[in-house]
């Protein structure tokens, strides 16, 4: 099966006009400043962003390290607040994933799955049944008792996930969740990401600095320079057939965007 | 693209496996419990049979007069009699009743103080330093003015095992606080976790292994305080407890009895730790994975 990925670069201008679509929009950014300094000679961390992304869509958001990727999943899930521009979230809630797994420690598996269960107000009778459903859901049948640190790595982005779906949101937002994990159990993970994204039909917006992942990911790719953080470029990521990290296909679209990114990264060192 | 379920049945099959070999390996191999608790014995052990032989040894070569320094084994003697007349046990069951209900209602206010120190800067800017210096100070200092204001009643010896006790069980709160990673109040926010959610579900069992050891030093405070107010808040009206005992056997010259109540004040103390908060703690930190191989 060979597999083909027709990619549709497009350059954005710096306050890219948000394109219109006929599905419903899951996230919409209009105008995003952020600074951190309040004095006017530092450059803000973002400047004028704007973005779009329609439900059930998966984007992948790539830049080098200070573009503020991570700050601008934060405006998303509501942690910060943008200076200027505003934000919208007709989906409604998000959840958030990072790059470590952040589950608590003092609870197990399933217990930790069940606090967020409860935190979004779940009703306890369903309790039971949506932890083991969920634990399903990421191949984790029967861990629910087993104690954060007696999971691996994986194990534990895969019970995040799992907590992550029990807060009932619409929106997945992911923060480089798979960088501190071997290739192999990446690779592993990649997968299930993509089929449980198909099983839910949710919005992912998944940060990463890694090339290939993002497209081997996204559905959209959309590249990010740094101070302050603006979108440059986007590809559109159509796919037929089976799309793998090996596969030549991803390669070649991967390196194309690598050459991208690296003049991106280099405009910083003149 | 639609995925064919021979796939993912492959992607589970692989995932098992993955998960197989990275889950980190448990200890089983734990020698028996009895072979356990032997080896995790005779260390102490071997340790108070060199005090009583050094104990002995100064008694022996007359370091001290025998009215003043009794034998080991007269001290012994006493301890027993204590047993056998039940005044022993009373006093232990007074001093412990005083202690446990200074203690806990130390731990009430000490938790308090404690998440306002950690949550409000401008209260621990302000009452930080005296909290720490309540800390440091003895609390027996406490004891003239508890007399005083109390007269000579179990709301003296209360006082001073909470002023004792109250600044060691907010410190460990607090610095159990200051400890927890920034990550964990993160997602408990991303969870929907409101004010007392936080507090509730993430803030407190975070802290839970400062606390914890807050909670140990309150107690060792809490207990010394105690023994310290009971030696001079003396009055036939009150109960007898282990502090009393001291100061009477004292008043009596009785010196094997002296050592003997001494030993008694210094067993429960161990008897609490060992029983109470040193399997506490470690249950709690082996849950989180926290605990090497140390016993």
């Amino acid at each position: 099966m060979s597999t083909q990925i027709i990619s549709t670069p497009e350059t954005l201008s710096a306050v890219a006009d948000l394109p219109t679509s006929t599905r419903d929009a899951a996230v919409v950014l209009t105008r995003v400043t952020k600074r951190f300094n309040d004095s006017p000679g530092t450059p803000p961390v973002m400047a004028d962003l704007s973005l779009r992304v329609d439900d059930g869509e998966f984007v992948c958001l790539l830049g080098a390290s200070g573009c503020g990727k991570s700050t601008l999943l934060s405006l998303i899930a509501g942690l910060d607040q943008p200076t200027s521009g505003s934000i919208e979230v007709p989906a409604g809630r998000t959840a958030l994933m990072f790059q470590e797994s952040a589950l608590f420690p003092w609870l197990t598996a399933g217990k930790n799955i069940e606090l967020a269960l409860r935190l979004a107000k779940v009703p306890k009778s369903e309790w039971s049944d949506e932890v083991e459903r969920l634990l399903d859901l990421v191949h984790l049948r029967g861990q629910a008792d087993k104690r954060v640190h007696e999971l691996s790595g994986g194990m534990r982005q895969r019970v995040a996930l799992a907590r992550a779906l029990a807060q009932r949101a619409r929106i997945l937002l992911m923060d480089e969740p798979f960088a501190a994990l071997d290739a192999i159990t990446r690779d592993v993970l990649h997968e299930e990401l993509h089929r449980i994204w198909q099983e839910t039909g949710l919005t992912v917006i998944f940060v990463t600095h890694n090339v290939r992942e993002a497209v081997r990911l996204g559905q959209r790719v959309l590249l990010m320079s740094s101070r302050p953080g603006m979108f440059v470029r986007q590809w559109d990521v159509e796919v037929s057939g089976e799309r793998r990290i090996e596969s030549p296909a991803v390669s070649a679209l991967a390196s194309e965007i690598t050459q991208d990114l690296r003049r991106e990264i280099r405009r910083h060192g003149r | 693209m639609a995925v064919d379920s021979p796939v993912v049945d492959d992607v589970a099959s692989l995932e098992a496996g993955l998960d197989a070999l990275d889950s980190p390996i448990a200890t089983t191999d734990k020698p028996a419990a009895a072979r356990r608790v032997l080896g995790s014995l005779w260390p102490p052990l071997l340790a108070v049979a060199f005090l009583i032989g050094a104990w002995w040894l100064a008694y022996a070569l007359k370091v001290k007069p025998p009215f003043v320094l009794p034998s080991p084994a007269s001290a012994w003697n006493a301890f027993t009699d204590g047993l056998a007349t039940g005044a022993t046990q009373q006093a232990i069951f007074n001093s412990l009743k005083r202690a446990f209900v200074g203690f806990a209602i130390s731990v009430v206010f000490g938790t308090i103080i404690g998440l306002a120190l950690a949550k409000f800067t401008l209260f621990r800017r302000a009452f930080g330093p005296l909290i720490t210096g309540l800390q440091i100070l003895p609390s027996v200092a406490w004891v003239p003015a508890a007399i005083i204001w109390f007269g000579l009643s179990n709301g003296a010896m209360l006082f001073v095992v909470i002023m004792g006790a109250t600044p060691s069980i907010a410190n460990g709160l607090k610095s159990g606080v200051d400890q927890i990673p920034s990550i964990y109040p993160q997602v408990g926010k991303m969870l929907g976790a409101n004010g007392l959610e936080a507090i509730r579900y993430v803030v407190l069992p975070a802290a839970l292994p400062g606390y914890l050891a807050g909670l140990r030093q309150g107690w060792a405070f809490a207990w010394r305080s105690l023994m310290a107010a009971e030696l001079i808040v003396f009055s036939p009206a009150l109960g007898f407890g282990l502090g009393q005992l001291l100061e009477q056997n004292r008043t009596l010259a009785d010196m094997p009895a002296v050592m003997a109540t001494i030993i008694a004040i210094l067993l429960v103390g161990i008897l609490v730790e060992l029983c109470f908060f040193a399997p506490l703690e470690r249950r709690v930190l082996r849950q989180r994975g926290l605990l090497g191989d140390k016993l």
